[in-house]
């Protein structure tokens, strides 16, 4: 009785197509490639047909003036002049404070710290903090910086919300960072004979570069867009002047230099302030004003992919 | 008519002995200055013991190798020479461990001032991903020294027998050599903290048999000048270069000890040991 | 039991080895025989056998160089390699005087043998009991028979002395027998021979254990 089966192996083939269980397992494969595909396409093409409709709606409105113009109560005068200052100050000031504590917390938590129970807390509310909605920073802001510390709704009291809001971020991805570079490089620069410190500042700081620029890229990305916990802070909607430190303003009991203690608004609550406007005008205005964000936004991430390359390249 | 026995091993049950020999047999003199010496040093990982009770002596100036099987401490006792063990947070070492004279375990000796004098050269290179002259110079600039650091640099990679292929490349990048150059760009970037004693943690492990020749050559080119302490599980290797090797194994507490040191002739021709003859000719149960 | 194909080969040398002493036992054995029984056959016998023990010789050589290049061998096992090639050198030097012994045997022709013939087959008997002897001491690995081997080979050397001084005295005596005497004093050379390279044997069994290679018994002649 001759066996023939799927499972045996003929002892010379006849074809080497693909026949039985191959076939299917083929198509099976096939399929699923198909599918992948439309699971991709299927949250892209969401993404372009948003960015088509505001595109369409706001492409008219953009022009030098509208970039230039305060905010009016008429939607034809108003414009992103204020805002696009405030933004530009208020996410200046966030890297500067953020980029010195995320990488020093970073590397303090895995370079440094004793391995104790103290820092498995550490690192456990770090993890948690990363996922606290933003408007409570904003309340948190607003009770400490803005009441407690008196510096009133300024800028520098934004920065710093922005900061211990996206400090959790990034100081995962710097830690994330550091972890990548190889322990073996950490072994030679000890075996020769440096110190800890130097191991870290010449090895470990360098090699984590890239991947602790993402991730402030990304924060810095996320604070771009930041809405809620700002308005929490007090910024205005309706602020008409040059956050240059030229214009007069209420300075806080607190000494801080103009333009850091001025009152300010930045580019997405200008955004959110227009889009509640009855006028369709307004939102117009808002779409407008999405388009200049999001590039912005993508250009940031391009000069952050820059830095990357030579940081990478430099090596 | 008479017949073979049946296991060749008769030859020596009855000779050698199962007994751990006295430490006083269990090593042989030294023809020659011990850089560094060994007394009854056990070391801990926590609660853990991984080396048990080790006494020996390495000669200057001569190459020494550490053999014996996986887990038997001998990647440990290479660490435990120029402290990085110390990196491991519930390590500690007991008993001493005399460099001239002076015991690397002692409460005030700073390890960092220990690894300038004792070098280190890796299973697995691992070059600084930085320039080839940034790699060398790295350890001496760390360590403070003033010197003319192109000159070193230089008399670093010809020590290596790395000068004559890097020499018009200084800049570029450590990691573009092959895997033997690397290899050998480590043991410069070691020499140029003016090391006297240079340990290597199975160096050519990862490296293909030619490139593996070419480290051996600079071993022994080396042993003129430095001390050398390597461990390797391949006894081939240890039979070609070592002038003395110490043979460890893992006792039933997961433990390792030293179960016989002497040069290496006697260790492969007529060891004394039955562990180290099962262990040489590839016998285990 | 690791390395077991190893163990096989080193078995399978060892073998070799006392196949090969069989051998060259038994061509003493048979040179001395046909000497004194004038057997003309087996003198022929032990001339055209020495083909099949020079061949032979050659295999254990080829396996020995085999297995360093290919094993590996240390320690132990590589003083066994070692010494089965010296050892197989030996045999076939033994078989080469026994095949000596037997051209002899051809050449003397018909005439009847005069002078110290008990002499001379007792240092044969000896000499083929020291090999056997020392063929055992080999595969039990016995260091201290070696030992007492070697001084077994005193007596032969002193049997040496007696047949060669008998000897001389029949040229003395009868000089138009000169050649036929001296062929005798040659069969008494190629004894003494053997029972010298049988001491070499020694040596290398003692090696073989000990891992120490000593001069037992320096020859005078």
């Amino acid at each position: 009785m001759a066996l023939h089966s799927d499972y045996l192996t003929p002892s010379s083939p006849t074809t080497l197509r693909a026949t039985g269980s191959v076939a299917r397992r083929q198509a099976v494969s096939r399929l699923s490639r198909y599918v992948l595909l439309a699971a991709t396409l299927s949250g892209v093409a969401v993404l372009v047909y948003l960015g088509y409709e505001t595109i369409a709606k706001g492409w008219d409105r953009l022009s030098w003036g509208f970039l230039t113009s305060y905010p009016s109560r008429f939607a034809e005068r108003a414009g992103l002049r204020s805002s696009i200052l405030g933004s530009a100050w208020i996410l200046g000031t966030t890297v500067i404070l953020a980029i010195p504590i995320a990488i020093g917390t970073a590397v303090w938590i895995e370079e440094f710290a004793p391995r104790n129970k103290l820092l498995t807390i550490v690192k456990l509310n770090l993890a948690n903090l990363a996922g606290v909605p933003s408007i409570i920073y904003g309340i948190l802001g607003l009770a400490v910086f803005v009441r407690l510390m008196g510096l009133g709704p300024s800028i520098l009291a934004g920065a710093l919300t922005l900061t211990l809001m996206i400090l959790p971020m990034t100081v995962i991805a710097s830690q994330e960072a550091i972890r990548q570079v190889p322990p073996s490089i950490r072994e030679g620069a000890l075996a020769l004979g440096a110190t800890r410190w130097q191991t870290v500042r010449h090895h470990v700081i360098p090699g984590a570069m890239p991947g602790i620029m993402t991730g402030m890229i990304l924060a810095v990305s996320r604070a771009a867009g930041e809405t809620a916990a700002l308005i929490m802070i007090g910024a205005f909607t309706f602020i008409s002047f040059d956050n240059t430190g030229l214009s007069p303003t209420d300075s806080p009991p607190f000494v801080t230099p103009p333009p850091l203690g001025d009152d300010f608004t930045t580019v997405p609550v200008q955004i959110y302030n227009w889009t509640i406007r009855p006028q369709e005008a307004f939102r117009e205005n808002a779409a407008a004003a999405i388009i200049v964000l999001m590039v912005a936004i993508l250009s940031l991430n391009l000069v952050a992919a820059v830095i990357r390359e030579r940081f990478r390249r430099h090596d | 008519m008479l017949r073979a026995p049946d296991n060749v091993q008769t030859l020596t049950e009855e000779r050698l002995t199962t007994e751990y020999l006295p430490a006083a047999e269990r090593v042989a003199r030294l023809d020659g200055k011990a850089i560094i010496e060994v007394r009854n040093f056990s070391s801990y990982y926590g609660s853990f013991r991984a080396l048990h009770d080790v006494s020996f002596q390495i000669p200057e100036r001569k190459i020494t190798a550490l053999i014996g099987p996986s887990g038997c401490g001998k990647s440990t006792l290479l660490r435990c020479i120029n402290r990085m063990n110390d990196l491991v947070p519930s390590f500690h070492g007991e008993g001493e461990m005399l460099y001239h004279g002076l015991d690397l375990y002692a409460k005030d000796v700073d390890p960092v001032e220990v690894r300038r004098r004792i070098g280190m050269v890796f299973q697995k290179p691992n070059p600084f991903p930085k320039s080839i002259y940034e790699n060398i110079a790295f350890g001496p600039r760390v360590n403070g020294m003033k010197v003319n650091m192109a000159e070193l640099v230089e008399s670093s990679l010809r020590r290596a027998a790395l000068w004559d292929d890097v020499k018009d490349k200084l800049k570029q990048s450590g990691l573009a050599l092959s895997g033997g150059q690397q290899q050998r760009l480590c043991i410069a970037r070691a020499l140029a903290t003016q090391p006297e004693i240079i340990l290597m943690d199975e160096p050519c492990s990862a490296l293909d048999p030619i490139a593996t020749l070419k480290i051996e050559d600079l071993m022994r080119e080396l042993a003129k000048d430095y001390t050398i302490v390597i461990v390797t599980h391949n006894m081939q290797q240890a039979a070609r270069v070592a002038d003395y090797t110490a043979f460890l194994m893992m006792r039933p507490d997961r433990a390792g000890e030293l179960v016989e040191f002497s040069d290496t002739d006697s260790l492969f021709t007529t060891p004394k040991d039955k562990r180290t003859e099962d262990y040489i000719t590839g016998r285990f149960g | 039991m690791t390395r077991e194909l190893f163990e096989k080969k080193l078995r399978e040398m060892q073998e070799d080895v006392l196949i090969m002493g069989s051998m060259v036992e038994k061509a003493v054995q048979r040179s001395i025989d046909s000497l004194r029984t004038r057997d003309t056959a087996l003198s022929n016998t032990v001339v055209n056998d020495d083909v099949a023990i020079n061949k032979k010789r050659y295999e254990i050589e080829e396996k020995c160089i085999h297995t360093i290049a290919l094993q590996g061998p240390m320690a132990a096992d590589l003083r066994i390699v070692v010494a089965i090639l010296f050892i197989s050198n030996e045999l076939e030097r033994m078989a080469d005087h026994a095949e000596g012994i037997a051209r002899i045997n051809l050449m003397l022709g018909e005439e009847p043998l005069t002078g110290p013939i008990g002499d001379i087959m007792l240092m044969g008997e000896k000499a083929a009991g020291m090999l056997r002897s020392s063929l055992t001491a080999f595969v039990e690995r016995d260091d201290a028979a070696a030992r007492r081997i070697c001084d077994e080979d005193d007596e032969v050397d002193a049997l040496y002395d007696a047949s060669y001084r008998a000897l001389i005295q029949e040229i003395i005596r009868t000089p138009q027998d000169i050649e036929r005497v001296t062929y005798l004093i040659w069969t008494c050379h190629n004894l003494e021979r053997i029972a010298d390279r049988v001491t070499n044997i020694c040596e290398r069994v003692i090696f073989m254990v000990t891992g120490e290679l000593e001069e037992i018994n320096v020859s005078r002649y």
